[in-house]
């Protein structure tokens, strides 16, 4: 083989690997981003039926309901509120007050069933995202006055 | 006292640096025998002023000196000596300053284990050093300094986060950093050769030794880590594709890449542009690691407290080093042109077709790793990208790196003939496919991919020893086979042994959630776990619910579990610490969750794990480092002022 032709089969491999790997990146993507919406997002209608997404916000006081390994609370960012059910062990972290992220989808009937809480690790911890959601809530508040 | 003395040293030690870095650099350049002769004594005096300011900051945790704010943060006088000690680097100051120590034990190792190097080689690579050190030092004494003191001293300090308050702390940190912050070495090295202008099979040698250590370090680092989650976390994964893992992760890609290359710059001269640009990148990646993890800009177990300062800082900082080390590699790229040809079918074609991989893999993860981050900040909304993604794109493309892995290894350099090669490995593909896709029938349900992991793994551990038994068989004394050719098959089978553990905890792991009263059962995986009881027990800083497990199979009792839930007292925080009956071949683990009901008929919920073949992903990362340690430590990287081009090659030896 020319050195020619060895080039020119080593780019093409080279092309063919990289054309591999963004097609495996690109349909992965399509299927796996999640993205997260506060609950006065969802209350306004943004979230997506029947795709997962995030949810985060603090969870309500007093709101925890449990029934053997069901759990059901209300993640609020001040503004609004939202209901959210949980079957299975909760982190260690999950406490009335505290900052929460919850990962899941909405049914028809606007509950969201979490397939996910996700765990923080220090109680004076906030998961950006909870912040975040409850920073946009007071500044609309905040306007509204 | 202790603490400004400290305080004082790392000053110090920053001109220390700063000289180093500038007239090591200049006199590597220019040529000055007395700037050079600095080199050496700089970088020793360096260490030890980092050692004794780590040593400060070490004491002021031991005894108890609350008016330092970062042992406020992270330490208790309840805290039992171990973790006082480990508490140093616990949180962000201390793990930085147990960073920058562990730069310069690596500078001064260069400088002692550097006798047959070029004195201008060893004082541009220990100045480079220099100045990276010398970025790291202002981070901590600008946005960081651990000696800070209070006016007002506390009585006690809030305590270490209890999920820290494990032996995991003692060698977890310390491993991955002595990887991520080795990578500098070759980095080092590569820019030192940049500045000469002359990349010759004598440089590949050099920084062999020491990219392969850094990669050690940062394989058992990542594998205790995992390991640690596991069972300290206390829900039973073992990788969870966290941007912070992703972080280890990226560095021992693109490492594991290089050390290749740099095998094939070192027997052959070629692809040396690439591995300048491994080198370059993997320190890099080290470096956004520190970045990601410890500017706050992720939401991750290893995310302390946060200031936007720190994030600019790194952030500056890396555009540094790798803005000046790619500007300098595009002006001497032309100098640097690999020389010699090979054909298609060789053992490059196969090292270069795995680096391609590998580091397509690493890309892929960092895409799904910045990708959130970036969106984010152009204000695009708030995303995350799961686990689904990564293990979507990195399984395919590790595949192909699995069935060549061993193959390049039977090809011939420069050119090798397709007959031969399938004659060679024909039996051990046939077999490695039989048995691989026969055996998931014994572990339950057949799959697809388990029989793929398994004929994979299969495969690389039969030609790996069949490569041994050739090997013996054609050499007069098994003594004579170098240590490198043992190394390379040791790491080799451990990939394959990973990849076991791997396929097999993915394809036939149960679990199961339960609301368990007192007497109940359940059984996953054919072992029974029965709750015999709830009591309360105190620690010496907690106290703990300890459930009492009875753990049997086939009616016939194994043994006593004890998972906790711990109550620390300084915080209040609860901890579960699962309790997990290891065996070679399944781990079963049970872990305590809240408790459902109280009164009379207490009921808890609890999680119950059958895990097969689990302990085989850490057992196949000791094997990986073990395998580098044999090939660091190969007999012709000791030898005295070696020739500057290598030897004849030896048959067999490790690629």
């Amino acid at each position: 083989m020319k050195p020619r032709h060895k080039r020119a089969a080593i780019i093409a491999g080279g092309l063919a690997a990289l054309s591999l790997a963004a097609f495996l990146v690109l349909n992965a993507f399509e299927s796996n981003l999640v993205f997260f919406f506060s609950p006065s997002q969802v209350a306004a209608g943004e979230a997506p039926k029947n795709r997962t997404f995030r949810v985060g916000g603090m969870v309500k006081e007093g709101s925890v309901v449990r029934k053997d390994l069901t759990v059901s609370f209300i993640v609020t960012d001040t503004a609004q509120e939202m209901p959210v059910t949980y079957t299975g062990i909760l982190p260690d972290l999950f406490r009335e007050g505290k900052g929460v992220v919850a990962q899941g989808k909405l049914n028809n009937e606007g509950l969201f069933t979490a397939s996910e809480v996700l765990a923080k690790h220090d109680e004076n911890y906030m998961p950006p995202e909870a912040q975040h959601a409850v920073d946009e809530a007071q500044k609309t508040i905040k306007t509204l006055k | 006292m202790i603490p400004e003395l400290g305080h004082f040293a790392l000053i110090l030690s920053l001109f220390v640096a700063l000289a180093l870095g500038i007239l090591s650099l200049a006199g590597g350049q220019t040529g000055r025998r007395d700037w050079m002769a600095l080199a050496r004594p700089a970088t020793q005096a360096l260490w030890l002023l980092t050692a004794f300011a780590y040593g400060c900051l070490t004491y002021a945790f031991y005894t108890n000196d609350f008016s330092v704010v970062y042992v406020v943060q992270h330490s208790n006088s309840n805290l039992p000596a171990m973790y006082r000690i480990a508490g140093v680097w616990g949180g962000h100051e201390g793990s930085l300053l147990l960073w920058h120590f562990m730069l310069t034990t690596w500078m001064v190792a260069v400088s002692l284990f550097s006798r047959q190097l070029p004195d201008a080689m060893v004082s541009r690579v220990l100045g480079v050093l220099g100045l990276v050190a010398v970025g790291f030092l202002l981070f901590m004494l600008v946005t960081s300094n651990p000696f800070l003191r209070l006016t007002e001293v506390p009585a006690n300090g809030r305590d270490l986060n209890p999920l820290l308050q494990d032996p995991g702390l003692v060698f977890h940190p310390p491993m991955l950093y002595m990887g991520y912050v080795g990578l500098a070495i070759p980095f080092a090295f590569a820019i030192a050769a940049l500045l000469n202008g002359r990349l010759d099979a004598a440089w590949a040698r050099w920084s062999r030794p020491w990219a392969t250590t850094a990669w050690i370090f940062l394989t058992l680092g990542i594998a205790l880590g995992s390991w640690w989650a596991y069972y300290e976390l206390g829900w039973g994964g073992w990788w969870f594709w966290d941007p912070v893992e992703n972080a280890s992760f990226l560095p021992w890609l693109v490492s594991a890449a290089l050390i290749h290359s740099l095998a094939v710059t070192e027997k052959r001269g070629l692809f040396r542009n690439w591995t300048i640009v491994l080198a370059i990148t993997a320190f890099s990646l080290s470096l956004l690691g520190t970045f990601l993890v410890r500017s706050g800009v992720l939401t991750s177990v290893h995310a302390f407290a946060t200031d936007p300062r720190r994030g600019v800082f790194i952030l500056i900082f890396l555009c540094a080093v790798v803005g000046g080390s790619l500007t300098l590699f595009a002006m001497r790229a032309s100098k640097v042109r690999s020389s010699g040809s090979f054909a298609l079918l060789s053992r490059e074609t196969f090292l270069l077709l795995n680096n391609v991989l590998l580091t397509t893999a690493a890309a892929s993860v960092l895409l799904g790793t910045l990708y959130p981050l970036l969106v984010d900040a152009l204000n695009l909304g708030k995303l995350s990208v799961g686990p689904p993604y990564f293990n979507a794109v990195f399984v395919p493309i590790m595949v192909p790196v699995l069935l060549f892995m061993v193959v390049g290894t039977y090809a011939r350099w420069k050119s090798d003939g397709l007959a031969d090669l399938v004659r060679k490995l024909g039996g051990a593909a046939l077999l490695s496919l039989v048995l691989g896709c026969s055996l998931p029938l014994l572990a339950g349900p057949w799959s697809a991919l388990a029989a793929l992991g398994l004929s994979l793994a299969l495969w690389i551990v039969l030609t790996s020893l069949q490569q041994i038994y050739r090997q013996l068989r054609d050499t007069a004394h098994w003594k004579n086979t170098p240590w490198s050719f043992w190394g390379m098959h040791i790491a080799h089978i451990g990939i394959a042994v990973s990849v076991v553990g791997v396929t097999m905890v993915k394809g036939y792991e149960t679990e199961k959630d339960v609301r368990m009263g007192v007497g109940d059962t359940v059984a996953v995986g054919g072992y029974t776990f029965k709750l015999t009881g709830i009591r309360e027990a105190m620690g010496p800083n907690y106290r703990a619910d300890v459930g009492d497990v009875e753990l049997s199979r086939d009616g016939q009792l194994l043994r006593l579990l004890h998972p906790e839930k711990r109550t620390y007292f300084s915080s209040t925080m609860p901890m579960t610490e699962a309790a997990i009956d290891t065996g070679l071949t399944r781990d079963v683990y049970v872990s305590l969750g809240e408790r459902l009901q109280d009164g009379d008929h207490p009921a808890w919920a609890m999680r119950v794990y059958y895990k097969p073949f689990v302990s085989w992903i850490w057992g196949g990362s000791l094997l990986m480092a073990l395998g580098g340690a044999l090939a660091a430590l190969d007999r012709r990287y000791r030898k005295k002022r070696a020739s500057a081009t290598s030897g004849a090659p030896i048959k067999g030896v490790a690629a």
